[in-house]
């Protein structure tokens, strides 16, 4: 095997698999946030860092550099997810699970006919203009997939920080834990769950500027980050942070080496593959926990 | 009063069965030929739907100024009923039902895609009234033994082969055996890149070519980086790519991105990728193939040479910075049409298909003979280079105006 004959390349790809896994781990992070604390199980997730992913683009046409994109970005999905949750999310939080999931696809939807009515079908790609260097003689890392890598570090770390030291931190976790003890307790849930969703939108929109500058967008490359947030969380559980992060950068250095040992064709079968096996591998799990209730 | 709607709707109902008794006299309506096509003006295919309904009418427009068409002695001027299809294969087959049934129309130009050709095809049969189209490449449209439908452009399977033929060209020149070659191809798994991905096996296959990487790219995906790091590995001679548009341009930003060094690569649709202004410097002796170029010397006696079609055209249209060759094999196709009624000197449906399908002409947009199965064998596919930014034809070599750059230069910053 040419892994094995040339070990430099497994360099390659586990570095194109950890700077990409870093956004990934990123938005699904913010959709075990959602589900965790609101029970609300975003179909839109991949759509909001596309939509993250063209204003770092539409601002880099404009002259401004993507990576000042990446705050407002941030920014701007913060205020857009309060005004979906105003206006959508409010009205399904408390129904069954199939309405809010139908009212997250149809908004999938919508976002992505509305980004290609406004930026048409083609491939964009935000130019960061940074060098790519080599090194070991084959590997070649470009700066700006470093940089990104450090970013969703840094974000990462101020969501954690502000979740434990903040007053909403607490407030969305007690929420999360009884909302009805929250609630008890004099807790806005209302505005819990409003600011819960535009923290989600809000890190979506930080994913999607960074993987801009990273890869390239396109309108309807939404549902592969939604299939890719749904399988971190799915394989890690909601509140577990570091299995989050783990099960995102894993994912992406899976990615990378089924496509170059299967070939391209079973990169994202690779992925839901795996889905199927944590799955199975639950079920077994808990399984020995089960009682039989008589 | 209701004597008089009776009377209104019997009216109706006796000119509605005489224009349905008439149809065959409605193809030409006094002195003018009717041809008809139900194409996109509307959908996802409405930009190139558009470019290619301006070819046709710059075709008819020339022709009628030159004096139109003559049969059995007598000027006939030609005409396009169009209908909109609204870019979906359902709508491009019923319209054609209309155009045959209801108005009459027995000769057909084609719609824009391929999807919507391997809709109209089954109806043109059923009717036995030749289309002659310009817009569907996909080669499944001449494996299935249709007798009216023909093509002016080259078929999807030849749009790479070109660049097989010259890596072998070059190999030869360089004192190694064209078998030598190693091929990397990445082609998106979808019905035209893999017709593409066909017709360069089939090519590889003719000089002994072995393929050391065969990726399929789904639909949604937007990382190819696996499969580069495989060509880095692997140092194939030739790496070959097709996935549209997003494709092209998924595959230029990250042969840039980790600087892939291989001496020849080529991709489809590096124009409707804007690689060139996207990625700059680092597109740089990538191979393209094209339909056809205005800088190629084909030339014809009624738009002169290619150049002169494209300035005509420029002239005749406001808003295009470059000529698509959509609208060029649009015209052409409306040329093969003039040509084959006046060779046929009928308007006998049979006798002007068999005209047709004796055509063997040249044109600006270059040969035009057709094969048993309709497509034409007479042009090929040219290969450009991108040189310094700018489409240079490099193959195949009789209609090359710049020599290829090889091996090409290793993108670095």
């Amino acid at each position: 095997m040419v892994l094995v004959a040339a070990p430099v390349f497994n360099v390659q790809l586990l570095l194109d698999g950890l700077f990409i896994g870093a956004t990934f781990a990123l938005a699904a992070y913010g959709l075990a946030l959602v589900w965790g604390v609101m029970n609300v199980k975003n179909l839109a997730q991949g759509d909001f860092v596309i939509m993250g992913g063209y204003i770092a683009w539409w601002l880099g046409t404009q002259g401004i550099h993507p990576l000042w994109g990446l705050p407002i970005a941030i920014v701007v999905m913060f205020a857009f997810g309060w005004g979906i949750y105003v206006t959508i999310i409010r009205r399904v939080i408390d129904k069954d699970l199939f309405t809010s999931l139908l009212a997250t696809f149809g908004l999938a939807i919508v976002i992505a006919q509305l980004l290609n009515l406004m930026f048409g079908p083609e491939v964009q790609t935000a130019e960061s203009d940074f060098a790519i260097r080599q090194i070991l003689g084959v590997v070649t890392v470009a700066e700006i997939k470093v940089l990104a890598f450090v970013l969703c570090g840094i974000l990462a770390l101020a969501v954690v920080i502000f979740m434990k030291k903040s007053r909403m931190g607490q407030a969305i976790r007690a929420t999360a834990q009884d909302p009805r003890a929250a609630r008890v307790m004099g807790i806005d849930t209302d505005k819990v769950y409003a600011f819960t969703f535009s923290l989600n939108a809000a890190i979506c929109g930080a994913a999607g500027a960074l993987i801009s500058m990273i890869w390239v967008i396109q309108p309807f490359y939404g549902i592969s980050y939604s299939i890719r947030s749904f399988v971190i969380v799915t394989a890690a559980g909601f509140g577990n942070l570091p299995g989050v992060i783990m099960a995102g950068l894993g994912l992406g250095v899976m990615e990378n080496y089924s496509g170059f040992v299967l070939g391209a064709e079973f990169q994202q079968a690779t992925v839901v593959g795996l889905l199927l096996l944590v799955l199975i591998w639950r079920q077994i799990q808990q399984r020995k926990l089960r009682q039989v209730v008589s | 009063m209701k004597a008089r709607l009776t009377t209104a709707v019997m009216a109706s109902a006796v000119a509605l069965g005489v224009a349905l008794a008439t149809p065959a006299s409605a193809k030409v309506e006094g002195d003018t030929i009717i041809l008809g096509s139900a194409i996109s003006f509307t959908g996802k295919y409405s930009t190139n739907g558009i470019h290619a309904k301006n070819g046709y009418e710059l075709g008819v427009k020339k022709i009628n100024e030159a004096g139109g068409v003559t049969v059995g002695g007598k000027k006939y001027k030609l005409k396009v009923q169009y209908y909109d299809d609204e870019s979906t294969p359902l709508r491009t087959a019923q319209l054609l039902e209309r155009l045959v049934n209801q108005d009459g129309v027995k000769y057909f130009l084609g719609p824009y895609s391929s999807a919507t050709t391997k809709a109209a095809a089954p109806i043109i049969e059923k009717y036995k009234v030749p289309m002659v189209e310009a817009e569907g490449a996909s080669r499944s449209l001449f494996n299935k033994g249709y007798k009216y439908l023909f093509a002016v452009l080259s078929t999807s399977e030849q749009y790479l082969a070109s660049a097989i033929a010259l890596a072998a060209e070059i190999a030869e020149k360089n004192g190694k055996k064209a078998s030598d070659v190693k091929v990397a191809m990445a082609f998106e798994n979808d019905p035209f890149s893999l017709d593409v991905r066909a017709g360069v096996l089939e090519d590889m296959k003719k000089y002994g070519m072995k393929a050391v990487i065969d990726d399929k790219m789904p639909r949604d995906l937007n990382d190819i980086s696996a499969t580069l790091t495989k060509v880095k590995a692997l140092k194939p001679d030739l790496l070959v790519l097709s996935g549209h548009s997003k494709g092209a341009a998924t595959a230029a930003r990250q042969i840039k991105e980790l600087q892939i060094d291989t001496p020849m690569i080529a991709m489809t649709h590096c124009e409707a990728a804007k690689i060139t202004s996207k990625f700059g410097e680092a597109t740089n002796d990538i191979l393209c193939p094209t339909q056809w170029a205005e800088t190629l010397s084909y030339k014809d006696d009624l738009f002169g040479t290619a150049a002169d079609y494209d300035k005509l055209f420029k002239a005749t249209y406001e808003g295009y910075k470059n000529v698509p060759y959509q609208s060029a094999q649009a015209t052409a196709a409306v040329q093969v049409w003039a040509d084959a009624f006046e060779r046929a000197n009928s308007f006998d449906v049979e006798k002007v298909r068999d005209a047709i399908a004796a055509t063997d002409m040249q044109t600006f947009y270059g040969g035009i003979k057709f094969s048993e199965a309709g497509n034409n064998i007479a042009k090929p596919m040219v290969l450009r280079q991108i040189q310094n930014g700018a489409y240079n034809v490099v193959a195949p070599s009789k209609w090359a105006s710049h020599p290829v750059n090889w091996p090409r230069k290793a993108p670095s910053n």
